[in-house]
This record gives C-alpha cells, structure tokens and sequence, in this order.
C-alpha cells in the first residue's frame, strides 16, 4: 500500500487551481524531495495531506485512508515563523505546548509527557538544547528542536516544510544529514520541501517537482530533464550538470535562485 | 490607612482584578494581540453608559457589549489584520456612542470620568462581590481552555493540523478578553486597560522562560502595580489610575533594564 496516493487531485485556494489532476504514489520508507517554484503548491499539497485542504476533484488517500486532521501517523514541521527566534520560551516548554495540545485543560505535561519530550530530544540530539530559550539558539539548533518535535507521538509520515530555509549552507548540510539518519533509523516516509534540487541530491530517492499545476515525480535522473522541467516551468528549461551538482537554467539564469531571493521567503506561505 | 472599609474593598477588587488582568494579558500579549484588549474596552464604553441609559447597571452593559465584540473579533480572525482604518473608526464611534448615552441621561460628569479612567477608591461591597464572581469565572474558562490556546498561540499552523480549531479557540480567549475587560474597567477605566492587561505580563514575559513562571510573574506584577498604585494615591492624594500607569509603565522599564543587563 502506498504511503500517500493521489488519483488525479486537483487542489484549488479561493477557486484558483494550484494543482490540476495530479496523481501520484509515494511508497512506504522513500525520501522524497518537494520542488518547485514559489506558488507551486508545496505547501497546498501538505495541508491537503493534513487534511486541511480538501481537493475539489479526485481521490487522495494517506495510509489507504482519506487524510484526517490530527492524525497521528503523521508528523508536521511548518515553515518557521518569523516570530519563532524572538520567542523566550524554554525549548522543552515549547515542545509540551504542541503534545496534546488538542486537548482541554491546563497545559501542564503527565509523566508520559516528559517521557515523550525526553525520547524525542535523545533522539535528534538536542537534550542540551531543550532547557535554553529559543531566542537564544541558532537557526539550525532551532530546526533541530523543531525536527524533535515532528517526531512526537511517533509518526510513520514526515511533512517538512521547508526546514532549511534560512539557514547558511553547513548548518543546511547538518540538518538534511539529520533528517537522514532519522529517516533510516525510524523507517519514515519523508517528504522534504526545499528551493534547491542540490541541497537534497544526497539524500533524496525521489524528487517530486510542481509547477504549471502539474507535478512530476520519479528519480532525480528521470525529472529533472529539460523535458519533464520544461513543461512544469512553462519555458524552455536547460539542465545543467556540474561537478555532481545540478542547475536548472532558464536561457542564461538558475532558476532556483533566481526565483527564490530571501526576500520572497513568505511567498508560498502568503497564498494559503 | 486598611481602618477605612473603602480602602479594603479597593485593594480587594483590585487584587481580584489584577489576577485575571495579568493571567489573561498573559496569553494576550503572547498572541501579539494587545490591540484586541484596547478596542474590546472602547466598545465597552458604549455599553456601560447604555446599560446605564436603560436602567440596567453599567457592569453589565459592560460585559454585554465587550463579550458580543469579543465574539465577533474573534470570527472574523484573519480578516480583522490589517484593517487599522476600519478597526478605528468602530472605536471613535463607540466611545462617540457612549458620550451620547451619557448626555441623554444627563447624568453627572462623575460616572463619565469614573467609566473613563476608572474609580477603585469608590467600589461598593457588591461590586466586589461581583468582581469575585466574575473573576473566578473568568480564570476557570481560561483553564479549561489554555493548552490548545498556548498550542494554538505559539505554533498556529501546527495546531490547525493537529485538530486544534484556531476560530473557536479566538472566539472562546476574546470572550474571555472581555470579560477580563469588563473587570478591569472598574479598577482603571476603559482608556487604561493596557496598565493592568499589557504592561505587567509584557514584563513578565521579559523575565521568565517558562509558561507557568511567566503567568505567575504576570499575576504578581499585575497586583504589585495594583496595589502600589492605591498606597502612593493614599499618600500623594494624587489620581489611583495615574499611579497604576506610572508603575505599569515603571515595571515594564526596569524588566527591559533587567533584559538588557542579561544581555
């Protein structure tokens, strides 16, 4: 059984179509980089697998089931808010704030809650972390945090919205090396939203690219061509491959950064 | 000075107050929704010089007023962002609405200023009663309501996928707000509010790192100021509201000095 299968969805936002007749499979343990333009629809496609959006047309199913909201098969890492680095909470009052945090009452965590928040800090390695405010921490240290929280309530599916975002190269480098690691060790199913095919070329089975409200979904050798690109762009596309590194040119321009200066970081997040 | 009866009433309705203020403006200054406390308190205005017009008594036309504008602030949620213009329009014509109330009741300056800039030295033994009534009520509410709303506050996107409804839990925190509002109005009127409901849980959330430390500190800084504020008025014989803002705003400087020094 597919972990997450899309039978031609179309995924609308205020009647406009950000995906169109979409399908596609993604099967248990696979590591699946998400690519595409601003607006392509990353962030659409994981609230529809939320189970926030619910598709104007077509069948999607999660597990083999409709996506339901608050589900615990699957953990979620939202793009980072801007407010996030300014926050003075402890790390580990944070995580408590997210476990159940569905529920009634006083947010004050059970026992089983400290084991859970325990767990999950060993695992990423952030222990030292937790106690320390989050406006005290780098960037990465914070995504690590935040990967540790994804990870509560052990989920079988991991939606990371692009984690690497603003983060500099080497702290990109350890935060994909992470999520990595997790993968394997745990037996997840990720899919790993991020502006640039190269940040991921090590780790990803799979690319999942959209664009023109389409997507195409195969290895990195079938998808990105100038073929597949091309008609996801709706230009012509060169793809260019460098000392094992891959850039995607429209006429003499890369693409990937041309169109995501960090000032358009809020962009994708902008249209929901 | 606790020989006369006036003065024990207004520490204990200020006290009261103070609490639910501080615990409340807790969570509204970690929304980024302190604006939402000051329009609540500009509708309130209209509402207690109504409830006065149509004979039913003002803390009721209070709350009536805040916790319907509450609701509404609430449902509409996102739409709300960015409508400064709108937002102050509605605000002028409350209190514009509530001027006119007072006018057609013609009744003295002294309730207009009172519901203005509040009267704690001239609270009656059942508006203390109230005050505990509506308090305990108050910080029961927000108990039941306060993991999805520190879940929904910090890390909205996330709570929405995990089942939290961030529309209901907005409706059910500014009905809260209001009624917090409403309390607060009696202690320091309904320009003021921020003194009790901002100031002291901004400060709180300077110097704290955890939740329950920060509300706590947000309580006890909001009664400090409270009650220091009716100490100095007894003794300067100058206005309470006026000392209440002075150490509000005296609270919140030395927490951002304590910040700085932290570095």
């Amino acid at each position: 059984m597919s972990v997450i299968a899309f039978d031609r969805v179309t995924l609308a936002i205020g009647g406009e179509a950000i995906l169109a007749g979409v399908s596609l499979a993604i099967e248990p343990g696979q590591f699946v980089g998400v690519l595409g333009p601003n607006g392509s629809g990353k962030t659409t496609l994981m609230r529809a697998i939320l189970g926030l959006l619910t598709p104007t047309a077509g069948a999607l199913t999660v597990f083999g089931r409709p996506p339901a909201r608050g589900s615990a098969t699957i953990g979620y890492m939202p793009q980072t808010r801007s407010d996030l680095p300014t926050l003075r909470l402890t790390g580990r009052d944070f995580l408590a704030s997210s476990l159940h945090g569905h529920r009634w009452g006083l947010p004050v965590p059970s026992t089983a809650d400290a084991r859970e928040i325990d767990r999950v800090i060993d695992l990423v390695g952030v222990r030292d972390l937790a106690g320390r405010p989050l406006n005290e921490l780098s960037g990465g240290e914070r995504q690590r945090l935040l990967l540790a929280q994804a990870l509560m309530g052990d989920p079988r599916l991991l939606l990371l919205d692009e984690p690497l975002i603003s983060l500099d190269p080497r702290q990109q480098h350890a935060v994909v090396e992470l999520i990595r690691r997790l993968a394997e060790e745990l037996h997840l199913t990720v899919l790993f939203s991020a502006h640039e095919l190269n940040q991921l070329l090590t780790v990803i089975d799979r690319v999942l690219y959209l664009g023109n409200r389409q997507a195409a979904l195969g290895t990195v050798d079938d998808v990105a061509t100038p073929q597949v690109l091309s008609r996801l762009y709706g230009s012509p596309i060169d793809v260019v491959r460098v000392a094992g590194r891959i850039f995607i040119m429209s006429g003499d321009k890369d693409v990937e950064h041309e169109n995501h200066g960090p000032h358009e970081h809020g962009h994708d997040h902008a249209r929901l | 000075m606790l020989a006369y009866d006036f003065i024990v009433r207004a520490y204990l309705a200020s006290g009261i107050v103070a609490v639910v203020a501080g615990t409340v403006g807790y969570f509204l200054v970690l929304r980024g929704q302190t604006f939402a406390g000051h329009a609540l308190s500009h509708v309130g205005f209209a509402g207690a010089t109504g409830g006065v017009l149509i004979g039913t008594s003002p803390l009721a036309g209070l709350i009536a007023f805040t916790v319907g504008a509450g609701i509404i602030m609430g449902l509409l949620g996102e739409r709300l962002s960015g409508r400064d213009v709108a937002i102050g329009v509605v605000l002028s014509l409350s209190l514009g609405f509530g001027l006119l109330f007072l006018s057609l009741f013609t009744t003295h300056a002294t309730q207009a200023t009172a519901l203005l800039f509040g009267n704690i030295l001239g609270v009656s033994p059942g508006m203390v009663r109230s005050l505990a009534w509506l308090g305990a009520l108050t910080l029961a509410a927000l108990a039941v309501i306060s993991r999805p709303l520190l879940f929904a506050s910090l890390q909205p996107e996330l709570a929405e996928a995990k089942g939290v409804s961030l529309r209901l839990v907005a409706v059910l925190f500014l009905s809260l707000v209001a009624l917090a509002v409403a309390q607060s109005v009696q202690v320091v009127g309904v320009l003021l509010v921020f003194a009790l409901m901002v100031g002291p849980p901004a400060a709180a959330q300077l110097l704290t790192r955890r939740v329950a430390a920060g509300i706590l500190l947000a309580a006890a800084l909001a009664v400090a100021d409270a009650w220091l504020g009716i100490v100095c008025a007894w003794y300067s014989d100058w206005p309470t509201t006026f000392w209440i803002t002075a150490w509000s705003a005296a609270i919140y400087l030395a927490a951002v000095a304590v910040m700085r020094r932290r570095g």
